[in-house]
């Protein structure tokens, strides 16, 4: 396909076309959030609403096998650092 | 340069500024530069228990490099604007 026709030329593009539109983004330190996002820059600095974020925090001395447990909380409107930024991924258009 | 704008219309409004040594700090942000660094007065350490050291800090600066959250006031957060900024500044950069 002609990369002009989708307006994705560059790996930014992906990130601007989710704009107003509910993203997941991974993170260090084992955590998730998704959120809709509004606003981005260059370092990946994010500013999301109606915020979901998953910690989850293996549990290797009490259950060898490497149970998962799971914290979620929820917020308003959140600003994420990009330096802790993995990967953002756009919504399933299903 | 966005992102520093959306914080310098936030100065006097509370924020929560989540470190990354899992220390949250609520405050009234009172001021934040091109690295966003942040000032925060009148300060409350969420979980004082854990952190007994910081009971009787009452303003701080925070080196930006440190941060992983800041919860915004969403009522002070117009979000139309910061999409149409957002293109804007991303427009610009890709024609450099």
């Amino acid at each position: 396909m002609d990369p002009s026709a989708t307006g994705i030329q560059e790996p930014f593009d992906l990130i601007r076309l989710s704009l107003s539109e509910r993203v997941f983004v991974k993170l260090r330190g084992d955590r998730e959030v998704t959120g809709i996002l509004h606003a981005y820059d260059g370092h990946m600095n994010l500013i999301l609403s109606d915020v979901e974020e998953t910690i989850m925090i293996v549990d290797t001395e009490n259950a060898p096998d490497g149970t998962v447990n799971v914290a979620k909380r929820k917020m308003e409107m959140l600003f994420v650092r990009g330096d802790g930024v993995i990967l953002v991924s756009p919504p399933s258009r299903a | 340069m966005l992102i520093f704008s959306v914080f310098k219309t936030l100065t006097d409004q509370q924020v929560t500024v989540e470190l990354k040594n899992d220390l949250s700090i609520t405050g009234i942000l009172k001021s934040v530069d091109q690295f966003l660094n942040i000032r925060l007065d009148n300060i409350k350490v969420l979980d004082e228990g854990r952190h007994p050291h910081m009971m009787a800090v009452k303003n701080c600066f925070i080196r930006g490099s440190v941060v992983r959250y800041v919860q915004l006031p969403s009522e002070h957060v117009d979000t139309q604007l910061l999409e149409d900024a957002t293109r804007r500044e991303a427009l610009s950069q890709v024609k450099r």
